[in-house]
């Protein structure tokens, strides 16, 4: 619902610039299917493209940067109006970027930054990993008010910059809390299996998990793998022990309208909404956005319509 | 035979012991387990569960690499199979069809990587190489990339549910493992794989069909990988075709050495692989129940596979040979002449 409501809004804020859009073509590269997340992604940024009345080409590099770079040039040599770029990695794109400069074709970076000059492209439309973290240690923090909370954490893949910043985002939003402290953080590698794998241990390792209270997980997937992991072991995910996570995938939803999760932060699949916003505008009388956009990141709690957000998120191919 | 097994299987178990000591040492309550909600529940029960799929997979792995031979596409195998499961449990088939049909594309696999090397000669490195990248891909088609979950109880059954209070997976991979062995080792079926591992040009003379024998042993490794990779899936309750099995093909390999079957092919002991596989839990399971930063996930478990690997270097045990052999003045269990090297200057 909430979803349906921002692209509403945002295609009624666009409406005064659609007649500037009528007609521009915008090359997409996307990096491939490598989660429902992003296959939601593009579902999105087509439906936007196509409300708003633009042309979206679209290329899925499969992962390889080689073939995004190779679409680069596609695009720049058709002559297109903007281009839309999900880098795969951070760093070798200045030349084929300078290329798309010298043809006057603003680029926007949509859910990744790269390491180029930031002269190079328009804007990048981004979430912030950090403030992820941070959302969900408050929604934590006002869910235990003062009683005494031991939690375990379930990290991303090590060393990846989201697991890096939704651990410390995390952990800034408790660090005033005396009463909240992460008695046991491992890697459940961003995977359902694993994070059931690790819940296990964590659960024996506290007491049968009766010295647990809450679980922070990086993202749904291991959350909804440790749900399992804790019914299993005869406790009640949600009750016995709180779950916060990120992402708020379709099934995510499902466990918090059963009651076996109780948050979850949203990373949006609406990058385009706001990269298109900041284009129409460019094109309209020149304006520079900022360079950085930063989505929303929205809590969504049991006291949300969760089986609805549920439908919502199916539709778009997660 | 079960006495000449346990002899072989001696360093895997003082290792495993070492281990599981190890693991108690970080955690006392380690070998402490109880029954809830009428299911065995313990770090022990966790080790022989978690290692479950990497058990299955040890078993085909160590056919195949009797024969010379390694199969490097278990791991999509398996995330193959689990996608197959799942596709067909949630188009509305009995789990039971949803199970075979997952066996059946585990064969297929089998199959395809057994013509490959037994037919066309591509080296098996090579050949299996194909199915490990291209696998994954078939996969993702399958479940279009996404997790496709399922709640059938009796395919979660497998993976979650128990039987006489021990996880299923524990069940599967004992009796896959039991059946495998018995075939094996109760026929001749055992000596012609190890002959053909040892020399194919004069197994091919002495009348043995290596040909059918190869792709046989690939044909096992696909079907154990296609029931692991139904284990995983119905653990999760859904099968996720980007990460199940994922550089589990390594572990699989990794257990068979530890094992001590020799990847230049010959003599195997499945029993050898199963400790391999468990030692390699054991070691996951001492790793999350230490409670260290997971930036030393990768190191611990390298310095003990490391350590278990250099013990058992024949360069070591030689040493450990000679040690025994000087400083025992009293009568030694005499060595069987076969298992040590005779170096005449190793008496005093």
């Amino acid at each position: 619902m909430k979803l349906m409501k921002t692209l509403l809004v945002s295609a009624a804020i666009a409406m005064p610039a659609a007649a500037f859009a009528e007609n521009e073509t915008v090359g997409f590269s996307q990096i491939g299917s490598e989660s429902g997340w992003r296959a939601a992604e593009t579902s999105v940024t087509k439906a936007d493209a196509k409300e708003r009345g633009i042309t979206l080409k679209f290329a899925d590099a499969q992962q390889k940067q080689e073939n995004q770079i190779k679409a680069l040039r596609g695009f720049i040599a058709q002559g297109v109006d903007a281009i839309l770029l999900a880098p795969v990695v951070a760093t070798g794109w200045d030349e084929v970027l300078g290329e798309a400069k010298d043809a006057d074709i603003p680029v926007v970076l949509l859910d990744r930054k790269v390491d180029a000059s930031d002269d190079l492209y328009l804007t990048a439309v981004t979430s912030d990993t950090v403030h992820e973290g941070t959302v969900a240690g408050d929604w934590l923090k006002d869910a235990v008010g003062d009683a005494q909370c031991n939690v375990v954490e379930l990290q991303g893949t090590t060393g990846a910059s989201v697991t890096i910043d939704r651990k410390k985002g995390f952990a800034d939003a408790i660090a005033s809390a005396d009463n909240i402290t992460i008695v046991r953080s491992q890697t459940g590698d961003f995977t359902r299996a694993q994070g059931k794998i690790v819940m296990e241990s964590f659960i024996k390792a506290e007491g049968g998990g009766s010295d647990i209270c809450a679980l922070y997980a990086h993202n749904d997937d291991m959350a909804l793998g440790a749900i399992q992991a804790i019914k299993e072991a005869g406790l009640k995910p949600g009750e016995d022990i709180k779950i916060v996570s990120i992402d708020s995938v379709p099934d995510m939803h499902l466990a918090i309208s059963k009651g076996e999760a109780n948050a979850t932060v949203e990373l949006t699949p609406d990058m385009a909404g706001p990269a298109f916003d900041a284009l129409e505008a460019y094109w309209a009388d020149g304006t520079q956005p900022e360079k950085w956009i930063q989505t929303d990141s929205t809590l969504f709690t049991q006291d949300d319509d969760n089986e609805a957000a549920y439908e919502n998120k199916k539709a778009l191919g997660y | 035979m079960i006495r000449s097994t346990l002899r072989r299987v001696t360093p895997q178990l003082i290792i495993l012991a070492l281990i599981l000591a190890l693991n108690m040492v970080m955690f006392p309550g380690f070998f402490h387990v109880e029954v809830h909600n009428g299911r065995l529940f313990g770090n022990l029960i966790d080790v022989l569960n978690r290692g479950a799929p990497v058990a299955l997979l040890s078993v085909g792995m160590t056919l195949v690499i009797a024969t010379r031979g390694i199969d490097l596409s278990v791991g999509a195998v398996m995330a193959i199979s689990g996608a197959v499961a799942a596709s067909v449990i949630t188009g509305g088939a009995s789990w039971i069809v949803a199970v075979l049909a997952a066996l059946g594309a585990g064969a297929l696999c089998g199959l395809w990587n057994g013509v490959l090397v037994a037919v066309l000669r591509i080296q098996p490195i090579v050949a299996t190489l194909v199915l490990m990248v291209a696998g994954r891909g078939i996969a993702q088609l399958l479940t279009e990339g996404a997790i496709l979950t399922f709640n059938d109880p009796g395919l979660v059954r497998l993976g979650g549910g128990t039987i006489l209070s021990l996880p299923t997976p524990i069940w599967i991979w004992i009796g896959v493992a039991a059946l495998v062995g018995l075939v094996v080792r109760r026929s001749a079926l055992g000596l012609l794989i190890e002959a053909t591992g040892i020399n194919e040009r004069s197994a091919r003379l002495a009348g043995i069909n290596a040909r059918v024998l190869l792709i046989a042993v690939y044909l096992v490794a696909g079907l154990c990988a296609a029931l692991a990779g139904v284990v995983v899936a119905a653990d999760i309750r859904g099968a996720d075709a980007n990460n199940a099995g994922l550089w589990m093909e390594l572990d699989a390999i990794l257990a068979v050495v530890i094992g001590g079957t020799s990847l230049l092919g010959g003599r195997f002991s499945i029993t050898a692989s199963l400790l391999g596989a468990l030692i390699i839990q054991s070691v996951n399971s001492a790793i999350l129940m230490s409670g260290m930063a997971v930036e030393f996930n990768l190191v611990i478990k390298a310095v003990i596979i490391i350590t278990i690997l250099v013990i058992q270097s024949p360069r070591v045990r030689h040493w450990i040979y000679l040690l025994r052999a000087s400083s025992g003045p009293g009568p030694m269990p005499r060595q069987p002449a076969s298992r040590t090297p005779k170096i005449e200057e190793g008496r005093p």
